[in-house]
C-alpha cells in the first residue's frame, strides 16, 4: 500500500471536509462514522479519487464501510489500480 | 393493547382536549414546552428518571435524568438572560447531535424567546441566509462550526453573540465570540420560566420553497398538544410502568436541524417522560444495531433512505444482533416503499409504519395506525382531529372517485399546525385554497380512505427526507466562476429515493472535465450542504428554453425520470 496515496488522500479530506483547523486525524480516524465524511460528501471524495487515479469504482463498492478511514479507501483504491 | 385502541372509536369521539387533560394544559403555570418537558416530569416524581441517553461516534457515553434536564436547560435558559435576550428572540442552534443542543432548545424556550435549529452540516451560504431572514441575534455552536460562522460575520450585523459550547482556550475567541461551558457552571436550581401563552411563539425551522429563498417556518407552544398526543398514539410510547407495562426506551434517528429531530427527537417523547436515545455518529448497519442491542431499544422512528441503507447492508448482519427489543417501528421523511415494509417484516418480525407530515404541519398527519390493517405502501389514513382529503389540482374541489390524483388537502385548524412564514405572509396566504392547507403532495384516495402518494407537485425534490430548491441550488452554481448557466432537477435514487442532478453550460474557457466537475460540486457542498451537491453533473452545450428564454427543467425532469416529455410547443428551437 502506498505511503504516498494515503498522505494524498488525508490531505485531501482534511483540506475539504475539516472544519475544525485544531482538529487533527490520521489514516485510521473513522471518517464516515466519526461524523466527518457524510453519505452525501462521499460521492464528491469517490468522483476525486476516480479522478486522482483514473479508476472507476462502482457503486456497490464505494460502502460507508469501505470510506470509513484513509487506510480502508487506500485499499480500495490500490485494489482497482492492480 | 395500543395506546390508541380502536382507530374507529377514537375518530368518534376525538377532541383535542384528550391532549390538553393528559397534560393539565388549562391549569399549567406555564404553556411553555420547556417547562413541559424538564420541570413537569419531575414535578410528577420522575426528577431522576433517565431523560437521555447519549452515545458520541467514539464511544462515549452520558446519562441524564429529566432532573439533569431540568438543571441544564435552567441553566443555559439563565445564561442567555444575562447576554440581554428577551423573548421572541430569534437564538439559533447549530450544533451536532449533541446534549448541549437538547438543553438549549429547552432553555431557550425557557425564556420565551424563539429556537431556530439549523442542520450542522449547512454551509456558509445556507447559514447566512436563513440567520439573516430571522435576523437572529444569537447563535450556539461548536468549535468544529464556529469558521463557517466567521466567514459569514461581516454580514451579519444582527448577530450579536457567537456561543461556543467547547471552547478549549486553545485560541483567543474573536469578535462576538463568547464561550459557555455547560459542565463548568454551576446549574441553576430556580429559574424563572417566562410565562408563554399557548400561541407564543416557539420552534423557527426553514424549509426550501420552489422559487426564492428558504422560508422560516414559525410554529407556537400549542403545538406540544398535537406533538404529545400524535407521539403516544402513533409512535405507541408507553411510560407509565405502574400499569405493570414495560416502559419503552426511545430512538429518534433524526436531526433536531430538521422537524422531525424537535417535534418526536425532543417534545414528543419527553412531554411524555420518555427515556430517549441519541447517537451522534455517522451512518454504518453495525452502528446502528449495536445502538438497539445496546441500550435495549423499543420503539425506534426513522426514515426510509435509512431501512432501504439498511436492506442494502443485507439480513446476514442483522442476525449478529439481538434485536428483540424492538417493538415498534415508524418511518417518515419520504414514501416508505412496500418492499421496505414487507422487507422489514420479515427481518425484524415487525413492518415499518409510514407516517406522512412536513415542517409545517408540525406533527404527524397521516398513518399507519399500530394495530390498524396495513397496506404496504400505503400512507395510511389522517390522524383523528385531522381532517384530510385529496382535491382536485384546478377547482380544489374534494375527489369523490376513488383511485384519481389530486393534491393532499387538510382543514386548518390542529394545534401543531404554523402560523405563519417568518416575514413571507404572502406565500404563507398561497397555501391556501377553497379553505384547504395545500401540503404541496400528490397523492389518491383508494375505497377504504387509505391515503397512496404519488410525488410532489412542484419542482421540490426530496433527497433522504429533506426538501431542496432547485432554485437554490441553481442561484449558487451561477456563482462557480466555471458556471455560465445551469438547471436543476431530481433523478432516481436507489438509497435516497432521489438525488440532486444538475445540467450546467460552461463559461468560454472552461472544459467539461471530471476535475471541474469536482470543483463545482464541492463548491456546492460548502457553501449550501452535502444534501443540496449535485450528485451528478452533466454539462450540456445549451440548456431547453421555451421562446421567452425560460429553463424547461420539466423537460429535464422528464428524461431523467424516464417519462412522456409532454408539450414541447413553447420549447425555444435548437440552434
Amino acid at each position: 500500500m502506498s505511503e504516498e496515496m494515503k498522505d494524498i488522500i488525508l490531505n485531501y479530506v482534511i483540506e475539504e471536509y475539516l472544519e475544525d483547523e485544531d482538529e487533527e486525524i490520521s489514516y485510521d480516524t473513522p471518517l464516515i462514522s466519526g461524523g466527518i465524511v457524510d453519505s452525501f460528501s462521499m460521492v464528491s471524495l469517490k468522483r476525486f479519487l476516480e479522478n486522482k487515479y483514473n479508476i472507476s469504482i462502482p457503486d456497490d463498492r464505494a460502502t460507508p464501510e469501505a470510506f470509513d478511514s484513509v487506510t480502508k479507501i487506500t485499499v480500495l483504491v490500490d485494489g482497482f489500480l492492480k | 393493547m395500543t395506546n390508541i385502541g380502536s382507530y374507529e372509536e377514537r375518530l368518534k369521539n376525538f377532541s383535542w382536549s384528550i391532549a390538553e387533560k393528559e397534560l393539565g394544559y388549562s391549569d399549567a403555570k406555564t404553556k411553555n414546552i420547556g417547562w413541559y418537558c424538564s420541570d413537569r416530569i419531575c414535578d410528577m416524581g420522575k426528577a431522576e428518571k433517565t431523560a437521555l441517553i447519549w452515545e458520541g461516534h467514539d464511544g462515549t457515553e452520558k446519562r441524564y435524568s429529566f432532573n439533569d434536564l431540568r438543571l441544564a436547560s435552567n441553566t443555559i435558559g439563565k445564561f442567555l438572560k444575562n447576554l440581554g435576550l428577551k423573548n421572541e428572540d430569534r437564538v439559533c442552534l447549530f450544533m451536532d447531535k449533541i446534549p448541549e443542543l437538547y438543553f438549549s432548545f429547552l432553555g431557550v424556550l425557557k425564556i420565551g424567546a424563539i429556537v431556530q435549529p439549523l442542520f450542522s452540516a449547512f454551509g456558509d451560504e445556507s447559514l447566512h441566509v436563513r440567520l439573516e431572514n430571522a435576523e437572529t441575534s444569537v447563535i450556539i455552536t461548536q468549535r468544529k462550526h464556529v469558521s463557517k460562522v466567521r466567514r459569514i460575520l461581516e454580514k451579519s450585523p444582527y448577530l450579536k453573540h457567537i456561543v461556543i459550547v467547547d471552547y478549549d482556550g486553545k485560541h483567543p475567541l474573536r469578535e462576538r465570540e463568547i464561550a459557555f461551558n455547560l459542565e463548568e457552571t454551576v446549574p441553576v436550581e430556580e429559574f424563572e420560566i417566562f410565562p408563554t401563552k399557548a400561541e407564543s411563539p416557539s420552534v423557527l425551522h426553514y424549509t426550501s420553497g420552489t422559487t426564492g429563498q428558504p422560508k422560516g417556518v414559525k410554529h407556537v407552544h400549542y403545538s406540544l398538544i398535537s406533538q404529545y398526543l400524535t407521539t403516544k398514539w402513533v409512535l405507541d410510547l408507553i411510560e407509565d410502568s405502574l400499569l405493570g407495562q414495560e416502559e419503552d426506551i426511545y430512538w429518534c434517528t433524526a436531526d433536531p436541524g430538521w422537524v422531525t429531530g424537535t417535534s418526536y427527537g425532543i417534545i414528543g417523547p419527553w412531554s411524555m417522560g420518555i427515556t430517549q436515545c441519541v447517537l451522534d455518529k455517522g451512518f454504518s448497519a453495525e452502528n446502528w444495531y449495536q445502538f438497539i442491542e445496546k441500550y435495549n431499544i423499543t420503539v425506534w422512528y426513522s426514515a426510509p433512505t435509512a431501512i432501504r441503507s439498511l436492506m442494502k447492508a443485507g439480513d446476514e448482519i442483522v442476525r449478529k444482533f439481538n434485536l428483540s427489543s424492538l417493538r415498534h417501528l415508524a418511518s417518515v421523511g419520504e414514501p416508505l416503499n412496500a418492499e421496505a415494509v414487507i422487507w422489514s417484516e420479515k427481518i425484524y418480525g415487525l413492518p415499518f409504519l409510514d407516517t406522512y407530515w412536513q415542517t409545517e404541519t408540525g406533527s404527524i398527519m397521516i398513518t399507519n395506525f399500530p394495530g390498524m390493517p396495513i397496506r404496504p405502501g400505503s400512507m395510511g389514513k389522517p390522524f383523528p382531529g385531522i381532517v384530510g382529503t385529496v382535491v382536485d389540482t384546478k377547482t380544489y374541489e374534494p375527489i369523490t372517485t376513488p383511485g384519481t390524483i389530486g393534491l393532499i388537502a387538510f382543514k386548518p385548524g390542529w394545534p401543531a399546525m404554523m402560523r405563519s412564514y417568518w416575514n413571507n405572509e404572502e406565500t404563507y396566504q398561497s397555501k391556501f385554497k377553497n379553505g384547504w392547507y395545500i401540503p404541496g403532495d400528490r397523492a389518491r384516495l383508494d375505497d377504504e380512505g387509505y391515503f397512496w402518494f404519488v410525488g410532489r407537485d412542484d419542482d421540490i425534490i426530496n433527497t433522504a427526507g429533506h426538501l431542496v430548491s432547485p432554485f437554490e441550488v441553481e442561484s449558487a452554481l451561477l456563482e462557480a466562476e466555471q458556471v455560465a448557466e445551469s438547471a436543476v432537477v431530481s433523478k432516481p435514487d436507489e438509497i435516497n429515493m432521489e438525488v440532486v442532478k444538475a445540467f450546467v453550460t460552461l463559461k468560454p474557457g472552461f472544459e467539461p472535465t471530471p476535475d471541474n466537475e469536482l470543483t463545482i460540486m464541492n463548491f456546492i457542498r460548502k457553501k449550501l450542504s452535502p444534501l443540496a451537491m449535485p450528485q451528478e453533473i452533466e454539462f450540456v452545450k445549451s440548456l431547453p428554453k421555451t421562446r421567452s428564454g425560460k429553463i424547461m427543467r420539466r423537460l429535464l425532469h422528464a428524461r431523467e425520470w424516464g417519462e412522456d416529455i409532454g408539450d414541447t410547443s413553447t420549447l425555444e428551437d435548437e440552434e
